[in-house]
C-alpha cells in the first residue's frame, strides 16, 4: 500500500529535494507552502506522515502542530519538524507540543530518510 | 520732447528703479544677506506710508482752506508713537507670537479664532480703503494734468498732443496692481514678510521727504523772499487768524491716531513686517520727526501759493504749481515724483494687505469648504490657489479703486475722502484696544460694536459724503429716515449744528464702544476666547501653556497631508521630521501632542490666517478639550495659586521626565538584547536555508546512480544559485557590519547627480525581463555632488531594484525627482504600486524586515544597508508618507550638493 507524505515547506528548492528523495522510496508526496491554511490541508489529505517547516509565511509550524494535536483525526499523526533557526528553545517547545521528530537544517538525506522510515514503520504496526 | 513726455519717461524710469530695488532686496533677504534691510531706519521709513498723496498734496490744500487744522493729521500719529509706544509694543509682540497676518486676523485670533469677525473687519477695510485708493489715483491724475496745463501755457495755446491721456489713471492703476502682485505675492512666507516691498516703500519715503523739503526751501527763499518775509506773509494771511475749532481738532486727532494703528496698510508695515520689537523704540521718536519735517513747509507753501497764484488755482496742487509757475521744471519734476511716491507706496501696500485679508478670510475658507477644496483631509497643494486668490484680489481691489475714482469724478476735495476713510477704519479701534487690555471682552461684544459703528459710519458719513452730491436723497438728509427727525444723517438724536465729521466720530465711536462693552458684559465667552484673551492681555507676563488638544497618531498622517497642501511638501515634511526628532519618535510621524498642534497651527496661520488654520486642524483632530488647568490658567483671581501650581507642575514634570528617561534606557537595553538574539536567529535561518538545498542536492548527485543528464545539470544549477545566494548574504552581512562599526572609508569624488542616477538605473534594471519605466527630469538632476559616489549609487540601485521587484501595477513606473530642501538636496523615488502598508513603514529600514512575508527579494538587508550608508554620508533616507505607491526620499547634506548653474 502506498504511503502518503505531506510536506509543508516554503522554499521551492528544498521541496524539490525532499520530493525527489521520497518519490524514489515509493511514497506519494503532497506539498503545501503556506502556514495560514496548513491545518485544513492536513485534515483534507490525512497523510501517513507530515513534514512541517517551523518558519512558514502566515503561521508558524509550532502553532500548526498545536492545532493538529487538538483534532481527533491528527492527534497521533507522526510529525517530522524541520527548522533552520538555531534556537534550542524551539526544540523544547516543539517537543512539548507533541512533535515526533525534530531535525535542524541542513540535514543529511540519509538521516531524513531513516527518520521517515522509522516513523512510518511505527504507525504501520498495529 | 515736451514736458509731459519727459514726465512720463521720468515716471517709468522711477518705477523701474523701484522694481530693481525691490527685486534686489528680495534677493538679498532670500540669501540671508543684507542685515540693513532689517534695520530700525528702514522700519521707520516704511511707516511713512502713512503719508499718502493726500498728505503730500492735500495738506497744503487743507491749510489753505482750513488753516492750522491740517496739523491734527500729524498730531494723531505723533501722540500714538510717543505716548502709546508701549501699546504698540504689545501689539507687535502679540502679532509675532500668534503669527498674525493682518488686522482682521488679529481680531479673529483674539476673539476665539472667529472667522465671522475676520470677515466683518475685512469687508469694513475693503469698503473704507477703496475710496482711499481712488484718492491716490486722483492725486496722480491731477498732478499729470497740472503738468499738461503748464506745458500748454508755456507753448502758447492749447496743444492737444500735450494733454494727458484720458486713461492715465487706468494705466497707473494697472501698473500699481502689477507691482503689488509681483512683490506682494511672490511666495507664501510663514510670516508674511515682504522685504522687497518694504525696501521700495522706504526708498519712496526718502524721495517724498526730499521733494517736499526742496519745494518748501524754494518757496521760502526763492519765491517768498526769505524767512522773515515769508513769516510776515503768514502773519498777514488768514491762516494765522483762523480760529481753532476744538471739537474738530479733537475728533480729527483721534481719527488720525486710530488710523495709524487700524489701517490695514499701517498694520502691515508696523506689525506684520516688523522684524524686531526694538525697532519700535527708534520709530517712537524718528517717525514723529519725519512727520514734523513733512509738515514744516506746509503753511509757507499754502500762504505763498495763495498770494502768488491766480485766484481759483487748486490749493491741493500748490506743491506742483508753484515751481511750475516759477519755471523750475526740474524742481516740479521732483515734487511730482514725491507725490507719485506717496500715492504709489500707499496703494501697493494697501492692496497687498487687503488681498491677504480677502484671501485668508473670505475666499480660502469658502474654497476649502467646497468640493474643489475638499476640506482638510484631501491631498494636493493649495498654495498656488492662495497665491492666485491674492493676485486676483489685488486686481479686484485696484479695479474697485479705479471705478470709484471714475464714478466720483474729481469734484470732491482730497481731504474729505481721506477723513471718511479714517472714520470707517477707526470703528475697529474699540474691539482692538479692548482685546489687548480687557480680558472680559468677548466675540459677541466685538461683533456688536463693529456692526453698530459700521452702520452709523455708512449712514452718517460714507453715503452722504461720497460722490458729488452724496448717495442719500435730499429728503432724508433734511427730514431724517422715514421722516423721523432724530434720524437725520447729520443730526442724530436731534442734536443739530455739529460739524459732520465730529458728528460721525462722536456717535459712531461712542455707540460702538458702548455696544462693545455692554455686549461683552452680557455675553459669556467660550473657553477658547478666554484662553486667547489671556494670551493677548498677558503676553508679557507669562506664556499660558498650549491648550488641551487631543489627537491620536493615526491623525498625524492626515495632518501631514493637510499641511503639505498649505505649506508645500518640503516645508511640511521638514516640520514634521523636526518635530518627530524632537519627540524621539521612530519614523517621520510625530505624536499630535498639544504643543505640536499649537506649533502647527501657528505655522499654518502664517499662510491662511488664524481662524482658517484653527478650523482645519479641528476638522482633523476634532474639537479641542479645555482642561481644568486651562480654565484655571485664565481665572484672574487665582494668579498666585497659578504661580504655585506652575512650580509644582515644573517639579512634577521634571520627575516624570527623569522617570521616563530611566524607563527608556531600560527599554533600550532590553531591546538591544532581544535584537541581538533575534538577529542571530535570523542570520542562522538565512544561512541554513540555502545550505539545506546545497547539501540535499549534492548528496543526491553523489548517491544516486542512473541520474539523467538533464536532472544532473538542473540540480547542479540549483546548487550554484543557492551558493550565490549564500555569498550575497555574507557580502551584505559584512557590508552592514563594516558600516555599523563605522570602519568604512569613504572615497569622496565629484560628479553630477544625473551621472550617478544613470549608472544606478542601468545597473538595477540590467537583465530585467520587463524593466520598470523610469521617469526622470534631467534639468533637476544637473547638480554637482561631492560624496562617495559608489556608496550613493549602491543606495539608488537598491531603491530602483526594489521598485522593479515590488511595484505591482499594470504599467509600473518609477518617478525620480530632485529638489533643494533648505540646505539639503532631496532625491525622491516614488512608484505607482501599492506602497508599504502604513503599519510596516516604521520597520522597512530594520534588518531582515521583509514586508508582507514576501520572499521575492534577498534577505531583507538592502534598506538597512541604505540607511547605514546614508548615515555615513551625513544624509538620510526616509519613507515618504502621503503617497499611494512606494515612496522613498534620499537626503544629501548641503556641502555635498553644489548647484551647478
Amino acid at each position: 500500500m502506498t504511503r502518503t507524505v505531506l510536506l509543508i515547506e516554503d522554499e521551492p528548492n528544498i521541496i524539490e529535494a525532499i520530493r525527489f528523495l521520497l518519490t524514489r522510496e515509493g511514497w506519494q508526496v503532497e506539498t503545501h507552502s503556506n502556514g495560514a491554511d496548513a491545518v485544513e490541508t492536513v485534515l483534507k489529505f490525512l497523510p501517513d506522515l507530515l513534514i512541517l517547516d517551523l518558519m512558514l509565511p502566515g503561521r508558524s509550524g509550532l502553532e500548526i502542530l498545536q492545532d493538529l494535536r487538538d483534532h481527533g483525526a491528527t492527534r497521533s499523526l507522526p510529525v517530522l519538524m524541520l527548522t533552520a533557526r538555531g534556537h534550542s528553545r524551539d526544540r523544547e517547545m516543539a517537543e512539548r507540543a507533541g512533535v515526533s521528530r525534530f531535525m535542524t537544517k541542513p540535514f543529511s538525506n540519509h538521516e531524513v530518510l531513516g527518520a521517515i522510515r522509522d516513523l512510518l514503520a511505527e504507525t504501520h504496526r498495529p | 520732447m515736451d514736458a509731459l513726455s519727459i514726465l512720463v519717461a521720468v515716471c517709468l524710469a522711477y518705477v523701474i528703479v523701484l522694481f530693481a530695488v525691490a527685486f534686489l532686496a528680495e534677493q538679498m533677504a532670500g540669501q540671508g544677506r543684507g542685515q540693513w534691510l532689517r534695520s530700525p531706519l528702514i522700519y521707520t521709513l516704511s511707516l511713512s506710508i502713512y503719508c499718502t498723496g493726500w498728505t503730500f498734496y492735500g495738506a497744503v490744500g487743507y491749510a489753505a482752506r482750513s488753516g492750522l487744522e491740517f496739523i491734527t493729521i500729524y498730531l494723531g500719529p505723533t501722540l500714538v508713537m510717543i505716548g502709546w509706544w508701549w501699546g504698540l509694543r504689545k501689539l507687535v509682540r502679540i502679532g509675532r507670537s500668534q503669527r498674525v497676518t493682518s488686522i482682521a486676523d488679529l481680531l479673529a485670533s483674539r476673539y476665539g479664532k472667529s472667522n465671522l469677525l475676520a470677515i466683518g473687519v475685512t469687508i469694513l477695510a475693503v469698503i473704507s480703503v477703496t475710496p482711499y485708493i481712488a484718492l491716490q489715483l486722483q492725486s496722480i491724475t491731477l498732478s499729470f494734468s497740472i503738468f499738461a496745463d503748464a506745458g500748454a501755457s508755456h507753448g502758447g495755446g492749447a496743444n492737444p498732443a500735450m494733454m494727458p491721456p484720458d486713461n492715465s489713471a487706468f494705466l497707473v492703476a494697472v501698473g500699481l496692481a502689477i507691482f503689488a502682485i509681483l512683490f506682494g505675492t511672490r511666495n507664501l512666507d510663514a510670516n508674511e514678510r515682504h522685504h522687497g516691498v518694504v525696501t521700495a516703500v522706504a526708498l519712496e519715503a526718502v524721495v517724498k521727504l526730499v521733494a517736499l523739503l526742496a519745494v518748501g526751501i524754494f518757496v521760502v527763499w526763492g519765491l517768498g523772499g526769505g524767512l522773515s518775509e515769508t513769516l510776515a506773509r503768514v502773519d498777514a494771511s488768514e491762516i494765522g487768524t483762523w480760529q481753532v475749532h476744538g471739537g474738530r481738532w479733537t475728533a480729527i486727532t483721534l481719527l488720525a491716531a486710530a488710523a495709524v494703528v487700524c489701517l490695514p496698510r499701517m498694520f502691515q508695515v508696523m506689525v506684520v513686517e516688523n522684524d524686531d520689537e526694538r525697532h519700535l523704540r527708534t520709530a517712537a521718536w524718528a517717525f514723529p520727526l519725519y512727520l514734523l519735517l513733512m509738515s514744516l513747509f506746509v503753511v509757507p507753501i499754502a500762504v505763498v501759493g495763495l498770494d502768488l497764484l491766480p485766484d481759483g488755482s487748486n490749493p491741493d496742487l500748490f506743491v506742483l504749481s508753484l515751481p511750475l509757475m516759477a519755471g523750475e521744471d526740474g524742481l516740479a519734476m521732483l515734487a511730482f515724483l514725491g507725490g507719485f511716491s506717496s500715492a504709489t507706496s500707499m496703494v501697493i501696500v494697501a492692496a497687498m494687505a487687503l488681498s491677504i485679508m480677502v484671501s485668508n478670510h473670505l475666499v480660502m475658507p469658502l474654497y476649502l469648504s467646497t468640493k474643489w477644496g475638499k476640506g482638510a483631509m484631501a491631498a494636493g497643494d493649495v498654495r498656488h490657489v492662495v497665491l492666485l486668490v491674492r493676485r486676483v484680489s489685488i486686481g479686484v481691489i485696484m479695479a474697485l479703486g479705479y471705478f470709484y475714482f471714475d464714478l466720483s469724478g474729481d469734484g470732491t476735495a482730497l481731504a474729505a475722502i481721506g477723513l471718511i476713510a479714517f472714520a470707517g477704519i477707526a470703528q475697529i479701534l474699540p474691539a482692538l484696544v479692548g482685546g489687548l487690555f480687557w480680558r472680559g471682552a468677548t466675540r459677541i461684544g466685538a461683533l456688536s460694536g463693529l456692526s453698530v459703528g459700521f452702520a452709523l459710519w455708512v449712514y452718517t458719513s460714507l453715503l452722504p459724503g461720497i460722490g458729488p452730491q452724496g448717495l442719500i436723497p435730499a429728503g432724508i438728509m433734511e427730514n431724517g429716515l422715514l421722516g423721523l427727525a432724530w434720524l437725520k444723517p447729520h443730526a442724530l438724536f436731534g442734536i443739530e449744528g455739529m460739524d459732520p465729521i465730529v458728528h460721525t466720530v462722536l456717535w459712531s465711536l461712542l455707540l460702538n464702544t458702548a455696544a462693545f462693552i455692554a455686549m461683552s458684559l452680557l455675553s459669556f465667552p467660550s473657553p477658547l476666547e478666554r484662553l486667547q484673551g489671556a494670551q493677548f492681555v498677558h503676553v508679557f507676563d507669562r506664556s499660558v501653556g498650549p491648550r488641551g488638544w487631543t489627537g491620536s497618531l493615526a491623525q498625524s498622517e492626515d495632518l501631514v497631508i493637510m499641511a503639505q497642501r498649505i505649506l508645500g511638501p518640503d516645508r511640511a515634511q521638514a516640520l514634521f521630521q523636526r518635530e518627530a526628532r524632537r519627540q524621539g519618535a521612530r519614523g517621520n510621524l510625530p505624536e499630535p501632542t498639544p504643543e505640536f498642534l499649537d506649533r502647527l497651527e501657528r505655522e499654518l496661520s502664517g499662510s491662511i490666517g488664524t481662524a482658517t488654520a484653527h478650523a482645519m486642524i479641528v476638522q482633523i483632530v476634532g474639537g479641542e478639550t479645555v482642561s481644568v488647568e486651562d480654565l484655571m490658567a485664565v481665572a484672574d483671581e487665582s494668579a498666585q495659586l497659578l504661580e504655585y501650581s506652575t512650580q509644582l507642575e515644573t517639579k512634577s514634570a521634571e520627575l516624570t521626565r527623569t522617570a521616563a528617561q530611566l524607563r527608556e534606557a531600560n527599554d533600550k537595553l532590553t531591546q538591544i538584547s532581544l535584537q541581538k538574539d533575534s538577529f542571530l536567529s535570523q542570520v542562522s535561518h538565512e544561512l541554513r536555508t540555502p545550505m539545506t538545498s546545497i547539501r540535499a542536492f549534492s548528496e543526491i548527485l553523489r548517491d544516486t546512480e542512473r541520474l539523467g543528464e538533464e536532472e544532473k545539470s538542473r540540480y547542479a544549477g540549483i546548487i550554484h544559485a543557492e551558493a550565490i545566494r549564500l555569498t550575497r548574504l555574507l557580502d551584505d552581512l559584512l557590508d552592514l557590519s563594516v558600516l555599523e562599526n563605522g570602519q568604512v572609508s569613504l572615497n569622496r569624488r565629484s560628479a553630477s547627480l544625473s551621472e550617478v542616477l544613470d549608472r544606478a538605473v542601468a545597473s538595477a534594471l540590467a537583465g530585467a525581463e520587463r524593466p520598470i519605466r523610469v521617469d526622470r527630469r534631467p534639468r533637476e538632476e544637473a547638480v554637482e555632488i561631492h560624496t562617495d559616489l559608489d556608496r550613493l549609487a549602491q543606495v539608488f540601485i537598491n531603491l530602483i531594484g526594489n521598485a522593479q521587484k515590488y511595484c505591482v501595477s499594470d504599467a509600473p513606473r518609477l518617478t525620480i525627482r530632485v529638489r533643494g530642501m533648505g540646505d539639503r538636496l532631496a532625491v525622491d523615488f516614488v512608484d505607482n504600486g501599492t506602497g508599504v502598508p502604513r503599519e510596516a513603514r516604521a520597520l522597512v529600514f530594520e534588518k531582515f524586515a521583509r514586508v508582507g512575508g514576501d520572499k521575492a527579494g534577498g534577505a531583507g538587508l538592502g534598506l538597512a544597508i541604505c540607511r547605514e550608508i546614508m548615515d555615513r554620508l551625513g544624509g538620510d533616507i526616509t519613507y515618504l508618507d502621503g503617497h499611494q505607491g512606494g515612496a522613498f526620499r534620499v537626503l544629501l547634506p548641503a556641502q555635498q550638493a553644489m548647484a551647478a548653474q
